[in-house]
């Protein structure tokens, strides 16, 4: 099952702390929604106002069309996995993933049916009678998983879900939660500061800081084309020059560069350290190379532009080059986003 | 040397502990009308004497009845006071904390003396249902102050997860709180029990007809010293030890696991 959810205007506030500052939002149904930014933005906020854990103090929120801001959690189309997984320690992994049916009064024996279907779908249908400390990380995760999806959730709250596992199982969890939230079709949303891990689930990435949303839309859209300098910043390692508008362009100290702008003032012109090359369309003139370090997919390299030699340019070259430090490099760039100062 | 002295100071704290216990047993097996020394060689006559008395039986039963009962109850009130003071913001909190611990801080006897004016005030008679509620009274602190220390966030986040699964504040506490808490239940249980099991003054001033087996041997030791009195001390002595020992093996043992 799954649902739209429709966040109206929330605004959040903790004794004289706000949290949340009118937030809009509206994820259509079956959508991987990542709410996503530094601790304090406000996304666990966001996530447990949807949950029903929180009561928002003031706006709505509205689930498959109808009105929830009031609802407790119990009675909430919702069901959320939570950062410690808050596995039932005293009960199997049968009866943990049948707990949801087992309170909407279903029989033993067409919740254990279910509860062995969830569990082989994360592949733990042979541990149905260990105990949750029988297991590791990634597998309680993939039971709490279950738990949460077994009562057939119309929208699937997960609260960092991936923060207490390594580098790689995270990278092999979240491939299994996309692939998961394909074949079941419920609306995710996933909370998390990891903009990595953001992009490798999400359909739409929702940018949050100090309360308010900064960006909503397709990883790559929000990674190439940010609409703020937080969401640029955040998502990714970024050059941001100096620069001004003109009559035809922006001018930067590292030249005149022909991009339509559309805004006054000071400006910043954006560019990813792998969107700066040796070759491209945007010309940046010549650079010093100060140092460059060796990391597995790319050499990262600091430049110092001869121009503006006070700026330092973060650029990733082919692994392939050998790049000598001390010579001078003509820069090209492809990639440019143009932002207020 | 450091190890003789360890093993020198081990057998004298046991020995002090436990030199009382083992006089008082083997005085039970006095073949004599005085349980003191010497010692005249064994007999059981007073353990058949001891058996076969109705009045010491049925104490011994109404012993284990008040201790079981009232133990039972102020493991639940204690578990539910527990719970709503760690779990919700409540005006007062500290203040209510205070006056839950508080009767841990006052006498048995100034705690008897109130309940007799006030049940006399109400009309309760002096029986087992109002030592039983003595004894809630004075465990009640007890089993509130071990819950509470033992509830924690790992908890809370469970009982948040079961709510949001659909439990109902009931089933919350009956299926994930409660079974979660088995340890300091059964620790805050037992011991309940246990100080129920030999309270002697507020038993002694809320009873009449039915008495617990405190009152009961004290009555006993009104008329003068007898081994009598030893082989019911054995006896609860034996029973004590062997409820420890069965719990050590089972309970406790596959709570630490």
């Amino acid at each position: 099952m799954t649902a739209a959810v429709s966040v109206r205007n929330v605004l959040h506030r903790f004794d004289d702390f706000t949290a949340l500052h009118s937030v809009d939002l509206d994820i259509s149904a079956g959508e991987f929604i990542v709410l996503l930014g530094p601790s304090g933005c406000g996304k666990t906020t966001l996530l447990s106002i949807l949950g029903g854990f929180l009561t928002p103090s003031q706006g709505q929120i509205l689930i498959g069309g109808r009105d929830m801001t009031q609802v407790p959690p119990k009675d909430r189309p919702t069901t959320t996995m939570f950062q410690d997984y808050a596995l039932f320690p005293h009960m199997t992994l049968l009866d943990n993933v049948g707990f949801g049916l087992r309170m909407r009064g279903q029989a033993r024996r067409q919740r254990e049916a279910k509860a062995h279907d969830m569990l082989a779908m994360v592949g733990l249908d042979e541990k149905a009678k260990a105990k949750p400390h029988e297991l590791s990380g990634g597998q309680r995760q993939r039971v709490a998983l279950a738990r949460a999806l077994a009562v057939d959730p119309d929208v699937l709250l997960l609260d960092e879900p991936l923060g207490a596992l390594d580098l790689k199982l995270r990278r092999q969890m979240q491939d299994e939660l996309k692939a998961i939230q394909r074949r079941v079709g419920t609306t995710f949303v996933h909370v998390t500061h990891d903009q990595e891990e953001a992009m490798a689930v999400a359909d739409r990435i929702v940018v949050m800081n100090q309360g308010r949303i900064e960006d909503v839309g397709a990883p790559q859209r929000i990674y190439l084309h940010p609409a703020t300098r937080f969401a640029a910043n955040f998502m990714g390692e970024i050059n941001m020059i100096p620069a001004t508008a003109t009559s035809d362009g922006i001018s930067t100290p590292l030249g005149d560069v022909l991009i339509r702008a559309g805004l006054d003032g000071p400006l910043s012109l954006c560019l990813r350290p792998e969107s700066i090359g040796l070759s491209g369309d945007i010309a940046l003139g010549p650079a010093r190379l100060l140092d460059a370090a060796f990391f597995g997919t790319h050499f990262r390299c600091h430049f110092a532009p001869l121009a503006a030699p006070d700026l330092t340019l973060v650029v990733h070259l082919p692994q392939s080059g050998h790049p000598q430090i001390g010579t001078t490099h003509t820069l090209f760039a492809t990639t440019a986003k143009v932002l207020p100062a | 040397m450091g190890r003789v002295v360890s093993w020198i100071y081990l057998f004298v704290l046991y020995g002090f502990i436990f030199l009382p216990v083992a006089v008082l047993v083997l005085f039970s097996f006095q073949d004599g009308r005085l349980p003191v020394p010497p010692f005249k060689g064994p007999t059981l006559k007073w353990y058949e004497a001891v058996l076969g008395n109705g009045d010491l039986m049925a104490a011994l039963g109404n012993s284990f009845l008040v201790a079981l009962l009232s133990s039972g109850m102020a493991l639940f009130l204690g578990f539910l006071a527990a719970h709503a003071l760690s779990r919700h913001r409540l005006p007062g909190s500290v203040l209510m904390r205070g006056i839950l611990i508080a009767p841990m801080t006052v006498s048995y006897l100034i705690i008897a003396l109130g309940l007799l004016t006030v049940f006399n005030r109400i009309g309760l008679p002096p029986s087992l249902l109002a030592t039983g509620i003595g004894h809630v009274i004075i465990n009640l602190p007890l089993c509130f102050s071990i819950l509470y220390a033992a509830m924690g966030d790992h908890q809370k986040n469970a009982e948040r997860a079961a709510r949001d699964l659909g439990a109902s504040e009931a089933k919350v506490l009956w299926l994930v709180s409660a079974p979660m808490l088995v340890a300091p239940m059964l620790a805050a249980f037992f011991l309940s029990v246990t100080f129920s099991w030999d309270e002697f003054i507020i038993a002694f001033l809320l009873t009449r007809f039915d008495v617990t087996l405190p009152v009961e041997i004290w009555s006993m030791l009104r008329s003068g010293l007898s081994p009598k009195t030893n082989a019911i001390g054995s006896l609860v002595f034996l029973a004590s030890i062997s409820i420890l020992i069965v719990l050590e093996f089972t309970v406790f043992r596959k709570v630490r696991k």
